[in-house]
């Protein structure tokens, strides 16, 4: 008996009983419909904690300056500095695991050019930065070490910045006045959108840190060589603790805090939060696709069920076919092909509904859902597997027949 | 003529708990090619076993069955279904057709088994169909057609493969007097054709158109003996004196 014989006899005996059949095929149609959602859901929300990540940088590590206690009287977090570009360039040079150890200052500042003036947040930073938070140069350049080092007054300007100061004219080589005082624009940085709590990345200016110290953001807590905060950027996933323990000992002993001083500093791990998230995404997508492929597993049982059922009534036809000269095999292989014709069928259904319930939850709630051809072509292997699986034994109860018996079968 | 089932000591024995029965003891039969041979018993006598046995259905407990030429009884049951595919035909009683399927479907099934291509599959059952005189009811599902006309479709069935040997049990039991008749004036006409018929049955009714009758009693064969057969075409004209009787109404014979 051939394959397609096998197909046109399953055909012919799923439409004897289409009720049945619609029923019975409900159960993976359901359960695929349930896995390529679920699946979708998932992808879509680990997609949007990726992208966080890479808008924030990856291996992250923020050190900020600890607080001020004055008569008992603590003056919060930043309120006493005592990070110094030079525990930036000792950690980036004496912790292994840190890659980047970029200094920064910031502030606000009302910026004119021409006639149109804008309040925005000020940076100042040295070209460790951009690697460390994954920020880009669209047009223009970046500044380089040599401009870092001798204070050029140069700047780099967000897209929101460029689009309010100068709609529409090119930016690049004007001259803006940043608390009065004149900067070269030199470029324009790549576009970062908003963050997940909505505030707007690309309204920022990026001056090199000494420009800004000395002219524009010099203030009563940060003179000398001291800097607002220092973004660490470890050298892998993996080494980020080690570079937070090796970083902190460091500092430790450059500030000459004895055991049992409090840390004059504080570490803020943003990417062990951010895994955290990326962690609870994916366990959570796991959970919501373990759900849907326990409701494509009773799918299956189902399939088994009628299956059986059908073995049991058709036990006459059985032994007629062997009596023309069905083998066992034949047998096997015609109940198999009609569970996975069944399961299949019910799985390419079921891709409808997974694609189309993705589609309205995407547009009623709101969801990201990315619907990815692998988690198509999975969840049809998987309702075929469940025909070839479940169908099995009802296929091999029904070539194990007698013939005889079941030509006298009532 | 050459023969076509020939058996020595063909035993069957079933063990039943503790118990041994022996359901067909020793019997010796041979059936030549082109016979209309009927096989009589009661019920228990041994005769659904010995159909069972000469159908290639089962294999024998002990005993040699030779059958066309071939030693069938040590053979495997996937041999054994290519032989009731290619030599054999199955006439049931109650006819076993698969239901909401077409006639022309059903009568097509056994080339499912064997071999035939698919584009010869339905000239095959049309022709069959036609020799059986329902060609013009090839789309008709069993539920659409008389008791006798599924019985058609079933010998229409077990003549699609040219079988050596057309094996039916109680053809007409579950048929009225008049559409039995037809089926045994049906067997009548290709055991001229010469097919060998096999008829399996308790009624003296059927057996008195064999030209052999095989008697058995308590899984013995007690009795063989040859007759001249009557006519069941004669019969039909008798029932019906002023209609023109044929084995195959519907066609033109």
């Amino acid at each position: 008996m051939k394959l397609s014989d096998c197909l046109m006899a399953a055909g012919h005996s799923l439409r004897a009983n289409k009720m049945r059949s619609i029923l019975t095929s409900l159960g993976i149609i359901i359960g695929v419909g349930a896995v390529i959602a679920m699946i979708a859901i998932g992808t879509g929300a680990e997609q949007r904690v990726q992208r966080v990540i890479q808008q924030l940088g990856s291996n992250i590590v923020l050190l900020r300056n600890g607080t001020s206690v004055a008569g008992g009287r603590r003056g919060g977090s930043g309120t006493r500095v005592t990070l110094t570009e030079q525990d930036a360039a000792a950690i980036e040079r004496q912790v292994d695991a840190v890659q980047v150890a970029a200094p920064e200052v910031r502030g606000t500042g009302q910026v004119i050019y021409g006639n149109t003036n804008w309040h925005t947040i000020l940076y100042g930073l040295t070209e460790g930065y951009f690697t460390a938070r994954n920020w880009t140069v669209d047009e223009g350049r970046m500044f380089t070490g040599a401009e870092v080092r001798s204070a050029a007054k140069v700047a780099l300007i967000g897209k929101t910045v460029a689009r309010e100061l100068f709609a529409g004219e090119d930016p690049i080589g004007k001259v803006i006045r940043i608390k009065k005082v004149p900067f070269m624009v030199i470029g324009i940085l790549g576009e970062k959108g908003q963050t997940p709590w909505g505030s707007d990345q690309d309204d920022v200016i990026f001056l090199p840190i000494s420009t800004a110290k000395k002219r524009v953001l010099g203030g009563r807590r940060i003179k000398g060589n001291l800097v607002a905060g220092i973004t660490l950027k470890a050298v892998s996933a993996a080494a980020v603790d080690e570079a937070v323990r090796e970083t902190r000992a460091l500092l430790r002993q450059r500030h000459r805090l004895r055991a049992g001083q409090p840390d004059d500093f504080r570490v803020r791990n943003i990417s062990s939060f951010l895994k955290a998230r990326a962690e609870s995404s994916q366990v959570m997508s796991i959970l919501l696709a373990s759900v849907a492929a326990i409701s494509l597993l009773v799918g299956g049982i189902g399939i088994m069920n009628i299956m059986l059922v059908s073995v049991t009534e058709r036990t006459r036809e059985i032994g007629l076919r062997m009596a023309v000269g069905a083998r066992g095999r034949d047998i096997l292989l015609q109940f198999v092909v009609e569970a996975t014709a069944l399961a299949s069928i019910g799985g390419l259904l079921g891709i409808g509904l997974g694609v189309g319930g993705s589609e309205i939850l995407a547009a009623v709630a709101g969801w990201e859902m990315v619907i990815e051809p692998q988690a198509i072509i999975l969840a049809v292997a998987f309702s075929a597997a469940i025909g070839i699986f479940f169908g099995f034994y009802p296929a091999r109860k029904a070539s194990k027949l007698d013939p005889i018996e079941a030509l006298r079968y009532e | 003529m050459a023969t076509m089932i020939e058996t020595q000591s063909l035993t069957k024995d079933y063990v039943v708990g503790a118990d041994v029965v022996h359901a067909l003891a020793d019997a010796d039969i041979r059936i030549d090619a082109g016979e209309l041979v009927a096989i009589m018993g009661p019920s228990g006598s041994g005769k659904s076993t010995c159909m069972n046995l000469l159908g290639c259905l089962d294999t024998p407990s002990a005993g040699s069955y030779h059958f066309d030429g071939v030693e069938v009884s040590s053979m495997s049951t996937d041999q054994l279904a290519a032989v009731r595919n290619e030599k054999i035909g199955f006439v049931f009683q109650s006819f076993n057709l698969l239901g909401r399927t077409s006639a022309l479907h059903n009568v097509e099934m056994p080339l499912i088994y064997g071999n035939t291509p698919a584009r010869d599959r339905r000239p095959r059952a049309v022709a069959a169909l036609s020799a059986v005189g329902l060609a013009d009811r090839m789309d008709h599902t069993p539920a659409q057609l008389s008791g006798g006309q599924m019985q058609r479709v079933a010998i229409a069935r077990a003549l699609v493969n040219d079988p050596a040997l057309l094996l039916a049990d109680e053809p007409t039991g579950a048929l009225d007097t008049r559409t039995g008749l037809e089926i045994m004036a049906l067997f009548q006409k290709l055991n001229g054709t010469g097919i060998t018929v096999v008829l399996v049955t308790h009624e003296p009714e059927v057996a008195r158109f064999a030209q052999r009758i095989l008697r058995f009693r308590d899984g013995r064969l007690v009795s063989d003996q040859g007759q001249t057969p009557e006519s069941a075409m004669a019969l039909l004209a008798e029932l019906e004196p002023d209609a023109a009787v044929a084995p195959v109404p519907e066609a033109a014979a």
